[in-house]
């Protein structure tokens, strides 16, 4: 128990991770594909922030009174990997909308059928 | 003095072109400014190769901040190659572009399109030059979402569904990428690929450096292809526009195989790492598959474009084939295959892209006959598919010498065997298409048909005498390939 409740942060991303990946998998539905998707990228950002926290830390100051201090890096990578998953959720948003403009339908199955035959 | 500014300018000449083109709309203006920053860059990167040859690695400090703290580019014989290969590609295929677009794209969305185009040139080259590990996932995703939307402007209504599906597996890959960068960046504190390469050997068997190395492969095998994550590629293919089918052919997936070299030789490069883990064994067993697999696949195709983007796959197969050989020659020919694969698609997708720019349909049954209204486009799609199959004399023999030239130095006399036999099926399917193209009776369709215009057929055709003059002269291919695998495995970098 206690080193599940040491790791919690990294439990937490298996577990986003493997639940994102799995709704894209499992799901036909092409709005809840990107909510996985989105649910997927999310872990990362978690991956990313935990090692860069130290408990008791400051904002990383140039000063001698301050010497433990957290890493500022992940931070900067995250933003820009939001950023980065805000686009990609927009776009596939955007074609899902222009897919049920021209097919009527957003469900994998039924398009896997209408494309069949044409 | 701008010659030291040469790998900064190669990422951002096509960068600040991208929102020029966005801002003005109008095609044709786009147009010129998306070949001059292109044709730019295309001289920038043979600038770079000649500097690399002559003074060695490049390394290039963004804004003045020096490496571990600010983003360093690096340029070594690798990825100039790379470089001056997905350049020079594209420096071929905007001329095209021109009329391709204008018959295939809505003149109000003409201006984006360049825009997406340079987008995309943009990340693929600052994938292949920047020596941050983070910055490769940043321009990566550039490159891909640029090229969703170039994807989904195809006219066909499948073109939506196979940008969606491509954007899903895309981002799986890209993610997956950005895990094993991110364990890697926890296990060792840096994202510079060059203290990566020096901090990694010491603590390879680390669990977490494991995983890194697992999630690494499979997510840059869903951006290059690799059987069986290639499910994407076909459609996205065969429904974009024709000129952005030839530009991804050629480019995107050979970027990715450059993501293969650099993290397999580069980051984990030391002490014969890769072949201590399963990978080289699991990479030739996938290559070996995808040779075949998706080529008998292609043969059974009823459209022309799906068809040789399934022979892409097949192709992608014996370039990895080469990285899992590990050797000089094998990597000397997987690197001279990224060369001459990325020329022979691009051109074939550009002739495709000629046909069915005067027929209006991709389908291989109404090409009855379009050998004989069509002489030009036809006869360069026959030169171009003997290169595909690796005929003497072509491009394709040169890089099938050197791949049956290290599995023979180990050994693999069994794999010489099947690299002949993948050949052959390639012939199977360039064969079918040579068959309906010259010996059936055109319809009444086909017989009315003109040559494609000019300004289309020069380019492609570019590339089938690139194809024939680098299966002859191969001073540009192999001897810079040659020193480039040769510093691959000494882990210079």
């Amino acid at each position: 128990m206690s080193t599940i409740l040491a790791d919690l942060n990294y439990w937490v991303t298996v577990f986003l991770l493997v639940g994102g990946l799995y709704i894209v998998v499992a799901h036909g539905n092409m709005i809840k594909k990107l909510v996985g998707l989105s649910i997927f990228q999310t872990s990362v950002y978690l991956l990313f922030i935990s090692p860069g926290k130290i408990l008791g830390g400051t904002a990383p100051i140039l000063d001698d009174k301050y010497t433990l201090y957290s890493n500022p890096l992940p931070h900067v990578l995250i933003l820009t990997a939001i950023v980065v998953g805000v686009a990609t959720i927009a776009l596939g948003l955007a074609l899902v909308v222009r897919i049920h403009e021209s097919y009527g339908t957003i469900e994998d199955d039924d398009l896997t059928d209408l494309e069949s035959d044409t | 003095m701008i010659a030291a500014h040469l790998p900064a300018l190669q990422v951002v000449v096509p960068l600040l072109a991208a929102p020029l083109c966005a801002i003005l709309r109008q095609g044709t203006i786009a147009w010129l400014i998306a070949l001059v920053a292109n044709w730019c860059a295309f001289v920038i990167s043979i600038a770079l190769v000649l500097q690399v040859r002559e003074l060695g690695i490049i390394s290039y400090e963004l804004g003045g901040w020096a490496p571990p703290i600010g983003i360093e580019y690096r340029v070594d014989l690798v990825n100039a190659f790379v470089l001056m290969v997905v350049s020079g590609v594209g420096a071929v295929i905007i001329p095209y572009a021109r009329k391709s677009i204008e018959s295939e794209i809505p003149r109000a969305q003409r201006g984006w399109f360049y825009t997406m185009y340079l987008l995309c040139l943009t990340g693929l080259l600052g994938v292949t030059i920047t020596g941050d590990a983070f910055n490769i996932f940043v321009f990566l995703e550039i490159s891909s979402l640029s090229s969703y939307v170039m994807i989904a402007m195809g006219r066909d209504r499948r073109a939506l569904t196979a940008s969606y599906r491509y954007l899903i597996m895309g981002t799986i890959g890209a993610t997956f990428i950005v895990i094993g960068i991110g364990l890697l960046w926890a296990m060792t504190g840096t994202l510079n690929l060059n203290d990566l390469a020096d901090r990694v050997p010491a603590i390879e068997e680390a669990r977490p450096v494991l995983a890194a190395l697992a999630f690494l492969t499979v997510g840059i095998s869903l951006k290059l292809a690799l059987f069986p994550l290639h499910l994407w590629l076909p459609n996205a293919y065969a429904y974009a526009p024709s000129a952005a089918s030839a530009f991804l052919a050629g480019t995107a997936t050979k970027v990715a195989i450059y993501l293969f070299f650099r993290f397999f030789f580069t980051v984990f490069g030391g002490e014969g790492f890769f072949d201590s883990t399963p990978l080289p064994e699991i990479i030739m067993v996938l290559s070996i598959v995808a040779m075949f697999a998706p080529g008998v696949v292609a043969i059974f195709q009823s459209n022309i474009k799906r068809l040789f983007a399934y022979s892409s796959v097949a192709q992608i197969g014996f370039i990895t084939l080469g990285i899992s050989l590990a050797s000089e020659p094998g990597l000397t020919g997987a690197l001279v295959h990224i060369a001459n694969h990325a020329i022979m698609k691009a051109g074939l997708f550009m002739l495709i892209g000629c046909i069915v720019f005067r027929l209006g349909s991709m389908r291989l049954e109404d090409m009855a006959g379009i050998g004989r209204t069509m002489p030009f486009t036809m006869a360069g799609i026959v030169v171009l598919g003997l290169g595909l199959l690796g005929a003497p004399a072509t491009a394709g023999f040169i890089s099938k010498w050197y791949l049956a030239e290290a599995a023979l130095l180990q050994g693999l006399w069994w794999l010489v065997g099947l690299i002949l036999l993948g050949s052959v099926v390639s012939m199977i399917y360039v064969g079918r298409v040579v068959e309906i193209a010259y010996f059936r009776e055109p319809s009444e369709k086909v017989a009315g048909l003109k040559e494609a215009p000019l300004s289309m057929l020069i380019p492609g055709w570019v590339l089938v005498i690139a194809t024939i003059y680098f299966g002859l002269d191969t001073t540009w291919t192999v001897g810079i390939a040659q020193d480039a695998a040769a510093s691959l495995l000494s882990a210079l970098y």
